[in-house]
């Protein structure tokens, strides 16, 4: 990034310098002003709307985090220090909170990353209707977590059309649970149709990853008589090394940000087993209007999240 | 060696077929079932009849769908909202990657990394702060001649609209298109005497169209999809996105087959619009597009 080809005009001029002189500052500025002045007026419209609705929220956020403002209350907004990371701390339901984000984590970031690399391979080379199964494979995505949550909450009924289908699979042995109201299965419930949704997006990135390795490798690999196998284990994988890190960041943030579904299906019950930080977050500040006891749940969220992309990046750098 | 390698991608397509089943059986329930009335869903639920259009097939449920719930409006202001922040983030997020990729303004290095931190902000961490922000934010009114301005944004369209409209990952997917583009064209276009306004709307954005196709599906899909940030902000029913409505039928004797009419009508438009666009989008990610 920062050593381009070609260098630009005003680059030039401390890259070779003794080359050639700096040309005469009145000649050039006209031209070099007007170009300040579309260009910044160009970047205006988005930066200030980033800085409006993205940057000033979350400065906000972290100030709210220290008072006990709320959103609709006649007193002034007071600081009142960690009264609210205190009262988050040891409140059992965050914690429980924390544990059931973990437990959906733990199992989709491994799953749903194979499984979409899985499907990019079985659509990555060209053959006849592989438009088609792209676009079947995709679907789950373009519908609503919102529609796909209330669907499945039909399927996952005791008389449902997934214990319909398991007892027709298993000839009549498996009578499924009552999925969502059962606190042992209501999690693994969400986790299954969570990955379900959202395995399409994450296959059009290993996708863009596989289309980016050359072609050439695999027809040398082929040549040395590589199985298979090899060629995957030795050409895909190692190409495969950004994009790799790219999946694990962006399932990880979107696994710890579990809301939809919960909002939709179970309200974080039965028992608090799927309630998640989210969740409480909007809880008890839209709910219950506490906004600033909201913000410190959402600080200690964006903490969290952090601290799990450094160390994501960290394990996942290059070493050299 | 020739029926072996037939075996292995028959085996290939097998798997395929079972992937891709799995990806569309619920989708396809769901159209089927709303078609039909209560009784025969649980009736046709055990055998291969629940996803097939057979039986007592009707329109009813839609029509009761209409009836409890104001869909018509809902889909209205749905397909507003999210007409208005593609258009708006196209134009907006384009036009600031071009000055950024294009151009040599002082500092747009900075700018450029600042716009990029944002990606790791999630939204739901900025929701309920932001919640609280636009509802100090100025609001101006026309009302007859006179000019009213009025405090807090809290259920309007706007409140739905603006804060989306601007996006970090549009900039940044537009930012790496604009570089694969040649900046001579740029250079010819000057020496013609074209202004950058003009360069960027006759020269580079009529290249950037797999770009564009990227950005509109992705900015379109959230906006339609929205649910957290309306339940929070519009409380007026006519105000409400389609997504809102799905609360009509959280009560208890729900009818499942409306439910399902409900929901195939407000998915129903987005696949049809995603298999409209569908090459150009899964193409142009996968060739170019999200690199990591």
């Amino acid at each position: 990034m920062t050593t381009t080809q070609l260098p630009s005009p005003r680059r030039r001029s401390t890259a070779s310098a003794p080359v050639r002189p700096p040309l005469n500052p009145h000649r050039r500025r006209p031209r070099y002003l007007r170009e300040q002045i579309s260009g910044w007026g160009m970047i205006a419209p988005a930066a200030l709307l980033l800085l409006a609705f993205v940057f000033l929220p979350a400065i906000l956020g972290f100030g709210l985090a220290f008072t006990n403002a709320r959103l609709i209350s006649p007193r002034p907004v007071e600081f009142v220090g960690v009264d609210n990371f205190a009262r988050l701390f040891t409140d059992p339901t965050f914690w429980r909170a924390l544990l059931n984000v973990s437990y959906f984590a733990v199992v989709v970031v491994p799953v749903q990353s194979a499984l979409a690399l899985a499907m990019a391979l079985l659509i990555n080379k060209k053959f006849r209707g592989v438009n088609f199964f792209r676009t079947v494979y995709f679907l789950p995505v373009v519908t609503s977590m919102v529609v796909v949550s209330l669907l499945w909450m039909f399927m996952y009924r005791k008389d449902g059309l997934i214990n319909e289908l398991l007892s027709n699979a298993s000839f009549g042995l498996i009578h499924g649970p009552d999925w969502l109201n059962d606190p042992a299965t209501a999690m693994p419930a969400i986790i299954a149709l969570s990955i379900w949704q959202a395995a399409g997006f994450h296959m059009i990135i290993w996708l863009a990853g596989l289309q980016s390795i050359s072609g050439e490798l695999y027809e040398a690999a082929q040549l040395d008589g590589a199985s298979r196998w090899h060629q995957f284990r030795y050409v895909t994988w190692p190409g495969l090394k950004h994009t790799r890190t790219l999946i694990l960041v962006t399932i990880t943030i979107q696994a710890l940000g579990l809301f939809d579904q919960v909002s939709v299906m179970t309200q974080g019950g039965p028992l608090d087993s799927t309630t998640t930080i989210i969740y409480e977050a909007v809880r008890s500040g839209f709910k219950q209007q506490e906004t600033s006891y909201a913000s410190a749940i959402s600080l200690v969220f964006f903490v969290l999240v952090l601290l799990i992309s450094a160390v994501q990046r960290y394990l996942t750098r290059e070493k050299d | 060696m020739k029926n072996a390698l037939q075996l292995n991608s028959l085996g290939t397509m097998a798997i395929r077929i079972l992937f891709a089943a799995v990806a569309a059986f619920p989708i396809l329930f769901m159209l089927i079932s709303s078609l039909k009335p209560d009784q025969q869903i649980f009736g046709d639920m055990s055998s291969v009849a629940a996803f097939l259009p057979i039986g007592n097939i009707s329109f009813d449920n839609y029509a009761a769908v209409f009836d409890r719930v104001p869909a018509a409006r809902f889909l209205v202001n749905s397909i507003g909202i999210s007409a208005v922040t593609v258009v708006l983030g196209i134009f907006i997020n384009s036009l600031c990657a071009f000055a950024l990729s294009r151009m040599q303004v002082r500092g747009k290095r900075v700018v450029f990394t600042a716009i990029l931190a944002t990606l790791i902000v999630p939204f739901q961490t900025l929701a309920l702060p932001l919640v609280w922000w636009v509802n100090q934010l100025p609001y101006f009114e026309l009302n007859g001649f006179s000019l009213e301005i009025s405090k807090g944004w809290l259920d309007t369209y706007q409140v739905q609209i603006i804060p989306f409209i601007a996006n970090a990952f549009s900039i940044y997917l537009y930012h790496q298109y604009f570089e694969s583009i040649p900046k001579e064209l740029d250079e010819a276009a000057r020496i013609d005497g074209a202004g950058w306004f003009k360069i960027y709307r006759q020269v580079v954005m009529p290249l950037a169209g797999p770009a564009t196709a990227t950005v509109a599906i992705l900015t379109f899909l959230p906006a339609w999809n929205s649910y957290l940030w309306p339940l929070m902000v519009v409380q007026s029913e006519e105000l409400r996105p389609v997504m809102i409505g799905i609360q009509y039928f959280f009560q208890l004797n729900v009818s499942w087959g409306e439910v399902m009419a409900y929901a195939s009508l407000i998915t129903v438009p987005v696949v049809v619009l995603f298999i409209a666009f569908q090459r150009s989008f899964i193409n142009s990610i996968a060739s170019s597009g999200v690199k990591g």
